[in-house]
C-alpha cells in the first residue's frame, strides 16, 4: 500500500466522521429545520463519499449515481422548506 | 505524472477536512441559522476541493467531475438561503446574544409602505 492510497483512505475517514457528526445532530436536533441542514450537510458529504468510492473502485459510472444523489437532496431541501414555510 | 496524483490526494485530504470542520460547526453552533452559515459554507467548499483532487488524481474523469462541481456551486446556497429564510417565516427564536435581524426590519419596512401612501 503505498502512500497515495494512504492518503486518500485518510480523506474519505474524515468524509464519513462528517457524516456521523451530521447523523447526531440529524437525530439529537430539537428543531425541524435542524433535522433537514443535517440532511443538507449528509448529501453534500455523500456526494463527496461516492466521488471517493468511484475512485478506490476506478469506475466512472458511480459518478452519475453522485449527480442524481445530489439532485434529489437539492429538490428534498427545497420541497420541506416550502412546506415549513406553508406554501405548498 | 505522479506529482499530480500527491498534489490531488492532498487537496482532497483539504477537502474532508473542510467537510469534517463543517460537520463538527453544526454541533457546536448554538442557533439555527448560525448552524446553516456554518454547515453549508465549510461543506460546499470541502466538496468542491475533494472533486477537484479526484480530478487531478484521474484526468480523464474531468467532464463529470466538473458537472458536478459546478452542480453543488449552484445550488448549496439556494438551498441554504431557502431553508434559512423558512426557518425566519415560522418563527425559529434566534441566539440570544445576537445583534441585529435585517429581515425583519426589512419585511416591517415593506409592509408599511402602502399604509404611509
Amino acid at each position: 500500500m503505498d502512500s497515495l492510497t494512504i492518503i486518500l483512505f485518510v480523506a474519505a475517514g474524515f468524509i464519513l466522521l462528517a457524516l456521523l457528526l451530521a447523523l447526531y445532530r440529524f437525530i439529537k436536533g430539537p428543531h425541524t429545520t435542524d433535522r433537514v441542514i443535517a440532511f443538507d450537510v449528509m448529501s453534500i458529504a455523500g456526494i463527496a463519499l461516492i466521488a471517493m468510492i468511484s475512485l478506490f473502485s476506478s469506475r466512472i459510472i458511480y459518478l452519475d449515481v453522485a449527480i442524481v444523489y445530489g439532485l434529489l437532496g437539492f429538490i428534498g431541501v427545497i420541497i420541506i422548506a416550502k412546506y415549513l414555510e406553508r406554501s405548498l | 505524472m505522479e506529482a499530480l496524483k500527491y498534489i490531488g490526494a492532498i487537496i482532497s485530504l483539504f477537502g474532508s477536512i473542510f467537510l469534517f470542520l463543517g460537520a463538527l460547526g453544526l454541533i457546536r453552533m448554538p442557533d439555527v441559522y448560525n448552524r446553516i452559515q456554518a454547515g453549508t459554507k465549510a461543506s460546499t467548499l470541502g466538496t468542491i476541493l475533494t472533486l477537484l483532487g479526484i480530478g487531478l488524481i484521474m484526468p480523464s474523469w474531468g467532464g463529470k467531475l466538473f458537472i458536478l462541481i459546478m452542480f453543488v456551486i449552484i445550488t448549496n446556497p439556494v438551498s441554504s438561503h431557502v431553508l434559512s429564510r423558512a426557518a425566519h417565516h415560522i418563527g425559529v427564536n434566534m441566539y440570544k446574544n445576537t445583534v441585529t435581524d435585517l429581515l425583519e426590519k426589512d419585511e416591517n419596512n415593506t409592509n408599511s409602505k402602502p399604509e404611509k401612501q
